[in-house]
C-alpha cells in the first residue's frame, strides 16, 4: 500500500484518542464512584 | 474453615465499581465490533480510488469524526435550549450538553489532524487557509471556548445558564463549515455521498466502508456520552456535598467564637 505511514497513522491516531478519552471517563468514573453512594448513581 | 468471599451483607453495603450498566456493556462490545469491522474494511476489503487512489482509505475515519462532531453540537443545542426554555431546569440537560460538546471537541480535533494527513496525500499540503479547513478550526476554538465557560466559578445552574446561551450560538456555525465548500471556493471535495441531486456517486464497497464507519463512530458516541454525563453527575454531588461540607465548618467555626466570647465577657464581668 502506498502511503501506508500516512494511512495507517490516520488509523492509529483516531483510535489512540478515542481510547484514551474512553479510558479516561472509565476512570475518573470508577474514582468518583468510590466516593458517591449507590442511591444517588440514578443509573443503578 | 475460613473464607475471604464477601458476604452477600458486605457486597450489598460497597459502592458500585463505575459508571457502566449491562446496557453501556452492550453498547461497548457492539463498538468494538463495528471497529473491528471498520478496519478490515477500511484498510482491507474496499478498493482503491480512481483519483485519490489509496489516500481514501483515511476518509473511512475521517468523515465518521466530523459525523460524530457535528452529532455533539447538535446534541448540545438541543440539550441547552431544553435546559433554558423549560420550567423543570433539570441539570441532567446541562450535564448532557456538556458531556456531548467536550467529545465533539475531541472528535473535531481528531479530523482536523486527519485532514491534515489526507490533505498532506491528495493536495500535497498538511494545511491551507481554505473556507473548509478555516471554518472547522474556528467550530474547534468556539467550542473550547465553550468549554471554558463551563469552568468558571459559580453554581451549577450560573454554569447551565452561560453555557446553555454559548451552546445555542456555537451550533449555528455547522451550517457555515458544511456549506463552506459551496459558499467559498474551496479546495476540500463537496458531497460524494449525497450530493445536491441526491445522487450517490460511490463504489459500493466504499461507501459500506463509510456507512460502517459511521456507524461505528456513533455507537462510540453513545457510549462516552452515557458515561461522562454519570461522571459529570457524581462530581456535582460531589462538589456540592463538599460546599455544604465547608459552610457546616463556617457555621461551627463561627458558634465556637461566639460561645468563647461569650464565656470570656462572663468571666470580666
Amino acid at each position: 500500500m502506498e502511503d501506508a505511514g500516512f494511512i495507517i497513522g490516520s488509523y492509529v491516531l483516531t483510535f489512540a484518542t478515542v481510547g484514551l478519552l474512553a479510558w479516561r471517563y472509565v476512570r475518573v468514573g470508577r474514582r468518583l464512584a468510590e466516593q458517591v453512594p449507590d442511591e444517588d448513581k440514578y443509573w443503578i | 474453615m475460613t473464607t475471604t468471599e464477601p458476604t452477600p451483607q458486605r457486597e450489598k453495603s460497597r459502592p458500585s465499581s463505575g459508571t457502566g450498566t449491562r446496557g453501556t456493556r452492550i453498547l461497548g462490545i457492539s463498538t468494538i465490533v463495528a471497529m473491528v469491522w471498520l478496519v478490515a474494511f477500511g484498510l482491507g476489503f474496499s478498493p482503491a480510488d480512481r483519483d485519490q487512489d489509496e489516500a481514501v482509505r483515511i476518509l473511512y475515519v475521517h468523515v465518521p469524526t466530523i459525523w460524530v462532531a457535528y452529532i455533539s453540537f447538535v446534541v448540545t443545542a438541543v440539550a441547552s435550549g431544553i435546559y433554558l426554555f423549560s420550567k423543570r431546569k433539570s441539570l441532567g440537560w446541562d450535564r448532557l450538553a456538556g458531556a456531548s460538546a467536550e467529545i465533539g471537541t475531541v472528535f473535531v480535533a481528531v479530523t482536523l489532524v486527519v485532514g491534515a494527513l489526507w490533505g498532506r496525500l491528495t493536495w500535497g499540503v498538511f494545511w491551507q487557509w481554505d473556507a473548509r479547513l478555516t471554518t472547522t478550526a474556528l467550530l474547534f476554538v468556539t467550542y473550547i471556548g465553550y468549554l471554558a465557560v463551563r469552568r468558571l466559578d459559580g453554581t451549577h445552574e450560573q454554569r447551565a445558564r452561560r453555557s446553555a446561551v454559548i451552546g445555542l450560538l456555537a451550533v449555528l456555525e455547522i451550517p457555515l463549515v458544511h456549506w463552506s465548500v459551496r459558499l467559498w471556493r474551496s479546495l476540500h471535495q463537496e458531497a460524494t455521498v449525497l450530493d445536491t441531486d441526491g445522487n450517490t456517486d460511490m463504489d459500493g464497497l466504499m461507501l459500506f466502508s463509510l456507512f460502517v464507519g459511521v456507524i461505528a463512530f456513533t455507537l462510540l458516541y453513545l457510549w462516552l456520552v452515557l458515561h461522562r454525563t454519570r461522571t459529570m453527575a457524581m462530581a456535582d454531588i460531589l462538589e456540592d456535598r463538599g460546599l455544604d461540607q465547608a459552610l457546616a465548618d463556617r457555621r461551627a467555626e463561627s458558634d465556637e467564637f461566639d460561645r468563647r466570647a461569650g464565656t470570656a465577657e462572663g468571666g470580666a464581668g
